[in-house]
């Protein structure tokens, strides 16, 4: 176990591709950490270097205080989970998962106590004497998982584990990973493209884009306050809605109509260096059916026909069509590229979370309420979330100075 | 979807008819070779011989040049193989593995190698050995052997190599394996059918070579089989030595079978199966 300190870490490939650049994280001593961004972003390359696959062009590596840049990954005493499980089809799972150990040259009794015990944690014992093209997706991932854990490493390093098994089983993996890392308590990085995956896992979740670094943050912070406009559209699920506005008269002008600008608002809006339009974003969950909303609560509401109604029991998912033009950055293309075409045609659309007692109907009007509160503002410069930099955005904390207006 | 009956019988009788072709003139030259020598002339147009006879293997084994060019022959073809496949496996491995400037100007210098007409060389080569005092050696005929199989190994070996999922190597490093330990317990065994396959090619091509045998050599000394089964003359200078020619030829090709058969069984497609996914 040990603490891991990317100093200015930056990957240039042979052939001048800036895969990652200037990556400075600390990653405390029993960490469980998520690298996540879209394909391509650089996140294996980070961990490729972590793990000592790829040299690192710049920058310093330490793991447990010393400098490992120039160390070979066999004297670094990490183990890593490959995407496609890299199992040694020649060996059984018993010898798969002995391998490390049989190279540490551990005596053949202790191997044989070391594997048992981690198979059984696996529930992998039955298998122990099949060869790998044997065993299902799901086994063959816990072997993988297992090879990791039998020699006790100091860090676990885990690139897309789960992302070759199917749906149910996913879930199911990613609560035994978030087990299996409590339990042991070994520094963990582990990378993904799937962010309900860095959500549910991580303590704290690196949000890279183009080999960059966005964000680092709690999961809650990354969802409450995103720095910026990438960070919000891939964190959260359906993403955030975002629109062009203007301000005007004390109040944002967009395709929802006109919503009155708060303190945080107007402070945040004094503080950017530009003028001219930004863009609004809201999160699917902030809006509500009017119709169940107490008159008294104050908040923004239109109308809107609703386009497609998506009922999952416990959520109704609600789509509309905005009249106007759609918000685009080459933040926000880069989200719909990544996303694929159901999510790009999203960024058309206004996608809303309503309550499952709602009355909508698919083809009829339908009355929306949100908080204006929870409107964050982006700058289209830059994509600066201009909010967050000047408070925290948080429900409830609202009432006062917002108020209700009802737009027709 | 399951073939009806028709389409099993259909394609079994296309099998046996493609059997029969291959197999007829192997049939052939061991029914000749069974065949009173004298007789030849008269019952060589039969099926079956018509008197069975050892005299011919007799005959051949009774020649100390026969028995000499076989152990030729199996010398120089093993020790060509051996060294073939043991170079090849380097090189394909670094071609299959690294990125290097030039790799693709190797690749293809490689098979225009292979592609070569080896007829035309055999002149200059002939030159060059007598120069060098190569001619009529084994390292004579294994030099050559191995400048024309190495193209042809390194180009089916870094196919398989190719074949094996990168992530392995990676793995067996992360696991603490050394890059000689990655190569040795984790590449070599699963390259192992690609190695396999490699050697039979390269063995029968050194097995088979009548060009440079014929070329290269002068006598027995390093002459193989297939060239010295051109210099077999009769009993007599009445008789062809047909019935001794087909009985070298089917004592030389007993090897290449032995060969294959105990080669093949190691040659388990799909070995690598299993390695990644789910
Ligand atoms: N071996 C390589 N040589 C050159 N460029 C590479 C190599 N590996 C990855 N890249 C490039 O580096 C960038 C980051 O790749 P990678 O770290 O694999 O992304 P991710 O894992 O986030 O999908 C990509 O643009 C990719 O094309
Ligand atoms: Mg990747």
């Amino acid at each position: 176990m040990a603490e891991i300190v990317l100093d200015g870490v930056t990957k240039r490939y042979p052939d001048g591709a800036l895969a990652v650049q200037a990556v400075d994280l600390t990653i405390a001593d029993g960490e469980f950490i998520i690298l996540v961004g879209p394909s391509g972003c650089g996140k294996s390359t980070t961990l490729n270097m972590i793990a000592g696959l790829e040299d690192i062009t710049d920058g310093e590596l330490r793991i447990g205080g010393d400098v490992v840049n120039n160390k070979a990954p066999k004297d670094r005493d990490i183990a890593m989970v490959f995407q496609s499980y890299a199992l040694y089809p020649h060996m059984t799972v018993r010898e798969n998962m002995g391998f490390p150990l049989k190279l540490a040259k551990v005596d053949k009794a202790t191997i044989r106590q070391k594997v048992e015990e981690a198979a059984e944690v696996l529930e992998l014992t039955a298998h122990l004497d099949r060869k790998p093209s044997n065993l299902s997706g799901g086994q063959r991932q816990r072997v993988a998982m297992g090879r990791a854990i039998v020699r006790s490493p100091k860090a676990f390093l885990m690139d897309e584990p789960l992302s070759n098994l199917d749906a149910k089983l996913r879930v199911q993996m990613r609560t035994q990973v978030s087990r299996l890392q409590r339990r042991l308590g070994t520094t963990t990085v582990y990378v993904t493209h799937d962010q309900t995956e860095a959500m549910t896992l991580g303590d704290r979740v690196v949000v890279m884009r183009g080999g960059i670094v966005q964000q680092v943050g709690t999961p809650k912070e990354l969802y409450d306050t995103p720095r910026n406009l990438f960070v919000a559209g891939f964190i959260g699920s359906p993403s955030m809605n975002f629109l062009p506005a203007t301000v005007e008269n004390d109040a944002l002008i967009c395709a929802l109509g006109s919503i009155p600008l708060d303190d945080n608002h107007r402070r945040a809006l004094q503080a950017r260096s530009g003028e001219g339009p930004v863009i609004v974003g809201l999160r699917p969950e902030h809006f509500e059916d009017a119709a169940l909303i107490d008159s008294s609560h104050p908040g923004v509401t239109f109308d809107g026909t609703v386009e497609v109604l998506e009922s999952m029991g416990s959520d109704v998912f609600a789509y509309f069509t905005l009249e106007g033009e759609r918000a685009t950055t080459a933040e926000l293309e880069e989200l719909a590229r990544d996303s694929g075409s159901v999510d790009a045609a999203a960024v058309d659309q206004l996608v809303t979370r309503l309550d499952p007692n709602t009355g909508a109907r698919e083809g009829e009007s339908l009355s929306v309420w949100f908080d204006p509160a929870n409107v964050q503002i982006f700058d289209p410069q830059n994509g600066d979330n201009l909010t967050a930099a000047s408070a925290q955005v948080s429900t409830g904390q609202h009432a006062a100075d917002t108020t209700g207006r009802t737009e027709d | 979807m399951a073939a009806t009956g028709a389409q099993k019988s259909g394609w079994g009788i296309a099998n046996l008819a493609v059997i029969a072709w291959a197999l007829f003139p192997v049939w052939w030259l061991v029914s000749l070779s069974f065949k009173v020598p004298a007789n030849i002339a008269t019952d060589g147009g039969s099926f079956w011989p018509t008197q069975w006879t050892l005299e011919n293997y007799r005959g051949i084994f009774k020649l100390g040049e026969f028995v000499h060019a076989l152990v030729n022959s199996i010398g120089i073809a093993v020790i060509s193989t051996v060294i073939a496949v043991a170079l090849a496996t380097m090189a394909a491995y670094a071609i299959a593995r690294l990125r290097f400037p030039g790799k693709g100007l190797l690749i293809g210098m490689a098979l225009l190698i292979a592609m070569f007409p080896q007829i035309s060389l055999v002149s200059p080569l002939f030159s060059i050995e007598r120069g060098l005092h190569l001619f009529n050696t084994w390292p004579g005929l294994i030099i050559p052997y191995m400048t024309f199989s190495l193209p042809l190994g390194i180009y089916v070996l870094s196919a398989f190599f190719r074949e094996i999922p990168w992530d392995l190597e990676k793995a067996a490093k992360m696991d603490g394996a050394t890059p000689a330990q990655a190569f040795r317990q984790v590449i070599a065994p699963l390259a192992m059918p690609g190695i396999f396959t490699t050697a039979i090619l390269i063995f029968i091509f050194c097995w088979n070579d009548f060009l440079f045998s014929i070329s290269l050599t002068s006598t027995t000394a390093s002459r193989t089989v297939p060239a010295e089964l051109g210099f077999f003359t009769g009993l007599s200078s009445f008789q062809t030595p047909t019935g001794a020619i087909a009985a070298a030829a089917v004592v030389i090709t007993v090897p290449i079978i032995i060969f294959v058969l105990f080669f093949q069984r190691r040659i388990v497609a799909g070995l690598t199966s299993g390695a990644v996914k789910g």
